[in-house]
């Protein structure tokens, strides 16, 4: 176990550096010229070589991937071509966002998936089940940039109840955490459903409802249990999705998180940025992904002993 | 197959004729008819340009199955090359491959064709590019593991006793193997590729304006939701039913060819 989590970390450290390394390259291989773009096409020469000079950018490419990655240990990604701030300070406002509305979507999934999920599975096959599970097919199929749209039409300009976008007050986060969420609930509603039918004919409830528990303790200490273990999976799995829907979603709802801040840079060629939220994205996917696991063995015990 | 899937196919494909017969021309512009309902002559209304949306649709459709077609062409000859070998050849090179399988495995697809798109700035050529890297994985994860299979089937050991050499053997047993399989992947596929395509044009780093393309008119859509909410839910609604034909006709072929999709192995 111990030399298991070493090789992990180890492993995790690998690739957060191979994705750093990888579209460093690229960013730097791409035909394109950031200086160019900087300073126009009617710059003069020598002004060219003196932005070029003082950026770093004349020095062979393996000295620069040295040099910001040294940077990036001492917390410095450098500064925004754009706005001339550092993109650090960017980078942790616009993480933090996310950061809000990501967890506040999962929020969202995990109570209501848990609860749709169980009483669709205690009163399965009825009209309740079916209309849960139907509906829940609909929300599957549908995309975010789809998704979003609908629910401001619906909430905002037909009910008018909750603001189309921005970032004001608790009343905005609700759409976009919903747009986020809706298709991972639907997909959490049905695996906690078939999860739950399977596991009251398993032998353990039977085993359970013999001894003469209640059903109320069979359901929280046998059933919950042992479905908690595939949902936190496919949450850990969903995580990557939830990422690229939050660049979606903070488009359409003009959310200043990571998401925005990748597709706004990439509008307006600023290179240190576009660079950091690849990072950011990658390392945080990557490091859930790793989370995930860990939470995995210590909800499930025969994972602990293999 | 299922009815209301060959229903919408019916209609998508009536309009792609209609649109090829009578040459609609996507860009024609009438200013005084912006953003206008469903009338005879616009029959989904028009866009903020004056632009017939179904027309646009209908252009869109065919711009965004083009780059889909290319990219299942890259991704799945890339795929089935790299699993092929893997599978085939074993050792070191499939544990190298299979390394490389599992670090682009750990990533969704589309967060990978953002990703490069980003870094690859927006153009169709780096659309192509940035959806095939997101792509190309599942195809060789399939490959490999239905060439495994094959591999140590008898009538391949058969075929090797008698004196065939690997090339013989690929192209004449074990590439057969893998058409029906990899068919039904691709199907599924490529409504995944639709929608990665519309998420990229929608964020502006896909197909770039004027040309029409699916993510792109839902991308201009969201900003007029309030004066002509019938563009957006048109062009919402018309992605899904594509994704939702493609899909249906996935399901379709896995159930009349019968095949097994097989992953790990």
């Amino acid at each position: 176990m111990k030399n298991n989590l070493a090789f992990e970390v180890f492993y995790l450290v690998l690739q957060i550096f191979g994705i750093f390394t990888i579209s460093f390259i690229l960013l730097h291989l791409v035909p394109g010229d950031p200086i160019l773009v900087m300073l126009g096409e009617s710059s003069t020469i020598s002004d060219r070589v003196a932005l070029r000079e003082s950026l770093g950018l004349d020095q062979p490419l393996f000295q620069q991937l040295y040099h910001s990655l040294r940077g990036i240990f001492q917390g410095d990604f450098g500064v925004s071509i754009f706005s001339q701030q550092p993109v650090a300070q960017l980078i942790t406002e616009a993480i933090k966002n996310t950061y809000v509305l990501a967890i506040t979507s999962l929020m969202i999934t995990l109570t209501f998936g848990l609860t749709a999920g169980f009483f669709a599975a205690k009163n399965q096959g009825q009209w309740l089940d079916k209309w849960i599970s139907n509906s829940s097919l609909f929300f599957i199929s549908i995309p975010h940039f789809f998704l979003g749209p609908l629910l401001i039409l619906l909430f905002s300009i037909f009910l008018g109840w909750l603001p189309v976008s921005g970032m004001s007050g608790f009343n905005s986060i609700i759409l976009p955490a919903l747009t986020l969420a809706l298709g991972l609930l639907a997909v959490t509603i049905k695996m906690t459903r078939n999860c739950m039918v399977d596991l009251m004919n398993s032998d353990v409830v039977r085993t359970a409802r013999a001894k003469g528990l209640s059903e109320w303790s069979v359901m929280i200490h046998h059933v919950f249990r042992l479905v908690l273990i595939p949902i936190v999976t496919l949450l850990g799995m969903q995580f990557g999705s939830l990422l690229s829907g939050a660049v979606i979603t903070e488009t359409i709802f003009s959310w200043d998180g990571i998401g925005k801040l990748l597709v706004d840079s990439i509008q307006t060629r600023d290179y240190p940025i576009t660079q950091a939220c690849i990072l950011l994205i990658a390392t945080s996917y990557v490091c859930i992904n790793f989370l995930t696991e860990i939470l995995y063995q210590f909800i499930d015990p025969r994972m602990r002993h293999s | 197959m299922n009815k209301i899937a060959l229903f919408f196919f019916a209609v998508w494909s009536f309009f792609v004729v209609v649109r090829l017969a009578l040459n609609w021309d996507a860009n024609e512009m009438i200013f005084y008819k912006i953003l206008s309902d469903p009338s005879t002559d616009a029959w989904l209304g028009r866009d903020d340009y004056g632009r017939s949306i179904l027309a646009r649709l209908i252009d869109g459709l065919i711009n965004s199955l083009t780059i889909v077609f290319i990219v299942t062409l890259v991704a799945s000859s890339i795929g089935i090359i790299i699993g092929v070998v893997a599978g085939y050849f074993g050792g070191k090179i499939d544990q190298l491959i299979s390394y490389f399988i599992n670090l682009f495995m750990s990533f969704p697809g589309i967060l990978l064709a953002i990703a490069f798109a980003a870094i690859l700035s927006p153009g169709k050529l780096n659309l192509i590019i940035a959806l095939s890297i997101g792509s190309w994985v599942s195809y060789a994860r399939l490959a490999r593991a239905q060439t495994l299979i094959t591999k140590n089937c008898d009538y391949v050991k058969a075929s090797k006793t008698m004196g065939s050499n690997d090339f013989w053997i690929l192209k004449k047993h074990i590439l057969p193997a893998l058409q029906t399989p990899l068919l039904v992947e691709g199907t599924y596929s490529v409504a995944g590729l639709i929608i990665a395509e519309a998420s990229l044009s929608f964020l502006g780093l896909g197909i770039q304006a004027p040309e029409a393309s699916l993510g792109g008119m839902m991308r201009d859509s969201v900003r007029f939701l309030l004066v002509s909410p019938h563009y957006a839910i048109f062009v919402g609604a018309s992605i899904m039913s594509l994704v939702y034909c493609i899909n249906a006709t996935g399901d379709f072929l896995h159930k009349y060819w019968n095949v097994e999709i097989i992953h790990d192995r």
